[in-house]
């Protein structure tokens, strides 16, 4: 464990970041060796993305006692050095160009300059697939970027970083729309970057990635440093105490559902996306619906909420259940919360207040058929404090809360309207560690309100601890129900991956 | 105090302060210019002249809210006031009587509103950009009117018509207090009701509005059902101003009323933005353009100004020199 300057990709020390009189970094210490897979770990605000534009140059620290790059001490790092240096970032986003070619993508640095001149295909192309062969990846260098998943996009992107002879890429939450399978092949290429000296710094909400594929891991709580800790003998519990504060409770909350039938599907099915589907789901039950993405969960969740229609039947409350639209189903008791927050769970320009008050404008309005504003404020307020939601005002845009408060703006928003039955589909993606559990915690008391839940998740985990009984869902049919107290994590992550 | 002002700020938009502080120095310049710019005589007149771009601009309002655009306004207004002039022209043309004028006016609307409706239920359920809709509409409207009318003028109308587009009430031109009804219920409808919280909402995310059970389609035609509506009423008052119909009327307002909508601070993508800025854009554009005829400037120099005026204040808004504007939409 030697640290020669020699073999330091990256070394910070004493790094201060003030924003508005707020310390976002308070001398931290960050160093990273070459070759090396380095986690980043920490909740929503902790300080990571900051130290991440610290070290490509877009934010300049306030103070500094040592900033060096692959052995050169510098007083500061401007975007050009950084990008000279060999530094280079994959953002969530990718920042590609979806309308152009994988090929143009990867080149596009080598591409641009202010003198128009005509573009070397042939050149680009060798160079291109080259950089696609130290991945082991082999893609269609001609089909826009468009019509590729997201998983090949991230490839395209790593390539393109590899293009700019990067030696040191960070990685932003790069698996967060990622499946399985797609995830392993991504850790791959991130262990043959490795093994060919280029070092990667893995920014992840789900921890046992992080201590699957990096070798140590740097925590920050607060713009603190709290630590960095070999991730040999890291459990994900450890861990996830280290970025919280405090400790997380992984206990089964399952407990013998006895309440009324609230829904019941009967051989439900859609041609070409899930068959023959038999759901009982009780007043007071949390019943886990897990699988891979593609397994057919969401398109299940989507005809239970009338967004498909379905061959089969369905009852709610013992009556006959069939929703005509998403409107008619939320009106029978239905609530819906997408797996994709970001652009169909919430209307990001909006502000908190309007997107809680959205899905109950009908109760909100004076005798002149108005929205009453004092009445909006009282929902607001109400939800705010029942599930503990912390926030500035109610007008600010709902885009300046951290995932895990904007979530519970959602729940809040499906919970005004008083469901029978709550679907939570992927209700953790991109909410850190801490938050989740306050998530599940209002989860585990609304079941206990009589409330029924369906919950869906490729999390072996959060299905485990989390619901009363737990079906695995594969290729349209559902193939096994498990009860969490007689088995687990590996027995299901076992069924689940098989 | 601080409560008031953030409830002011949140009814009448961010955008109302800035826009006060440009009225009143342009008002001081140009009184200073101009002798004759403060006075009844002036104030008066641009009480007749900016009610028609006015109703047109909150025309465009909804459907820009929405994220869309009503290209249509100029023809919907010009095939309503054909619509209204055929009714009188059924009754006796001049000498129509009251209940002809009445009827008229409201198979104006009704022409208006179906034609917006029309719009917007293809925009909803084609699911065809409301450019190319209302494009399309706009070029539908305009050859269905020169056809109608051979590309000629329609007049000859009861002198009662006639006071609506020049007469007043106690010394208040009637066309401004018709603008200043239909302003202050689309500030109503866009802060307070239903129907405007869910065009705000399909303006930021359509399909997010869709999963939080919002009535999208419903709003879409609505939004511009309503447009078509309101492009009825400039068309009634551009028949009674101008005592004649003729498709093409009034053809050069088309794009601004866009400025107004931009100058009134309203998000270009859509999903942000409030009446009262887009009113107070309106004052300026009319003040400017009277001061600026005061003062001896060519009225096609008029028209350059707006287009600059448009630019700066875009610079100012960009927040390079975002301090010289309080209360900026942050």
């Amino acid at each position: 464990m030697t640290s020669g300057s020699d073999s330091d990709a990256l070394r910070l020390k004493g790094i201060t970041k003030i924003f508005g009189g707020v310390k976002a970094l308070d001398a931290v210490d960050f160093d990273v060796r070459a070759g090396e897979v380095h986690c980043l770990a920490g909740e929503n605000g902790c300080g990571k993305s900051t130290l991440i534009k610290v070290v490509t140059g877009v934010y300049r620290p306030e103070s500094a006692e040592e900033i060096s790059l692959f052995g050169q001490t510098l007083s500061a790092i401007t975007p050009v050095q950084a990008r000279a240096k060999g530094v280079s970032v994959i953002w969530q986003d990718l920042a590609l160009f979806p309308n152009m070619s994988v090929a143009e993508n990867i080149a596009f640095d080598t591409l641009v300059g202010a003198r128009p001149r005509g573009v070397p295909f042939a050149k680009m192309h060798a160079a291109a697939a080259e950089a696609l062969a130290r991945l082991g990846v082999t893609l269609d260098l001609h089909a826009p970027l468009e019509t590729l998943p997201i998983a090949q996009r991230q490839v395209v992107a790593i390539a393109r970083a590899l293009m700019n002879d990067a030696r040191l890429i960070f990685m932003d939450e790069p698996t967060a729309s990622l499946t399985q399978s797609e995830t392993d092949r991504l850790l791959d290429i991130v262990r043959k970057l490795s093994a060919d000296g280029v070092a990667v710094v893995f920014v992840s909400h789900r921890l046992a990635e992080v201590l699957d594929i990096s070798s140590r891991v740097t925590v920050l709580r607060d713009g603190k440093l709290v630590g960095v800790y070999p991730t040999e003998g890291m459990t994900q519990a450890k861990l996830g105490e280290l970025m919280t504060g405090h400790l997380l409770e992984s206990t089964v909350s399952a407990r013998a559902a006895t309440g009324p039938v609230v829904f019941e599907a009967k051989g439900l099915s859609v041609p070409g996306q899930f068959e023959n589907i038999d759901l009982t789901i009780r007043a007071g039950e949390v019943v886990g619906l897990t699988g891979l993405i593609g397994a057919g969960r969401t398109e299940l969740a989507h005809a239970m909420i009338g967004m498909t229609r379905a061959q089969g039947t369905m009852t709610l409350l013992g009556k006959p259940y069939r929703p005509a639209s998403l409107r008619d189903a939320i009106a029978r008791g239905l609530a819906y919360v997408s797996e994709d927050r970001l652009s169909l769970g919430l209307l990001q320009k909006q502000s908190i207040a309007d997107n809680a008050a959205i899905s109950v404008l009908h109760k909100l309005l004076d005798r002149f058929g108005l929205i009453a504003p004092a009445k909006k404020d009282a929902l607001i307020r109400d939800w705010v404090k029942r599930l503990g939601i912390k926030i500035g005002a109610p007008e600010n845009p709902i885009a300046t809360l951290s995932g895990g408060n904007q979530q519970k703006v959602v729940l809040a928003k499906w919970l005004a309207t008083e469901p029978k039955l709550l679907i939570l589909d992927s209700p953790t993606v991109g909410v850190d560690v801490g938050a989740r559990a306050g998530i599940f915690r209002i989860v585990r008391e609304l079941a206990d309100q009589g409330l029924a839940i369906l919950l869906i998740s490729d999390e072996a985990s959060e299905v485990l601890y989390n619901s009363d009984r737990i079906l695995h869902m594969a290729g349209g049919q559902i193939r096994h129900s498990y009860d969490p107290r007689q088995t687990t994590i590996q027995a299901l992550e076992a069924a689940i991956y098989a | 105090m601080s409560a008031f002002i953030t409830r002011l700020r949140q009814n009448l938009g961010t955008e109302t302060f800035g826009l006060l502080i440009l009225l009143a120095v342009m008002v001081t310049v140009f009184s200073l210019a101009s002798p004759r710019f403060l006075t009844a005589a002036n104030f008066g007149s641009m009480g007749y002249q900016a009610p028609l771009l006015g109703l047109l601009t909150l025309a465009m309002l909804g459907p820009m809210i929405s994220g869309g655009i009503n290209l249509a306004i100029i023809f919907l207004a010009n095939i309503s006031g054909l619509t209204f002039a055929w009714v009188m022209l059924q009754f006796g043309g001049a000498e129509a009587g009251l209940p002809a004028i009445f009827m008229g006016a409201v198979a104006a609307m009704a022409v208006g509103a179906a034609a917006g409706a029309l719009e917007g239920a293809v925009i909803a359920f084609v699911g065809a950009h409301p450019i190319l809709v209302s494009l399309a509409m706009m070029i539908f409207l305009r050859g269905l009117g020169e056809f109608l009318t051979k590309g000629g003028d329609i007049s000859g109308f009861p002198d009662v018509v006639g006071a609506l587009g020049h007469g007043a009430i106690f010394g208040f031109p009637l066309p401004l207090l018709l603008f200043l009804i239909v302003a202050l219920v689309w500030h109503v409808l866009f802060s307070r009701s239903r129907h405007g919280f869910a065009t705000y909402m399909v303006g930021s995310n359509i399909r997010a509005a869709e999963y939080s059970g919002l009535p999208t389609k419903r709003t879409l035609i609505t939004i511009y059902a309503l447009s078509g509506l309101v492009c009825a009423i400039a068309g009634i008052l551009m028949l009674a101003r101008f005592n004649s119909v003729r498709v093409g009327h009034g053809e050069a307002m088309l794009l601004v009323t866009v400025l107004a909508i931009f100058l009134g601070g309203i998000d270009p993508f859509g999903g942000k933005g409030r009446v009262a800025p887009v009113i107070l854009a309106i004052l300026i554009l009319q003040i400017l353009s009277s001061g600026l005829n005061l003062i001896g400037a060519n009225q096609h120099l008029a028209t350059a100004v707006w287009g600059l005026f448009l630019i700066a204040v875009m610079i100012l808004r960009s927040g390079r020199l975002a301090a010289l504007i309080p209360f900026r939409k942050d």
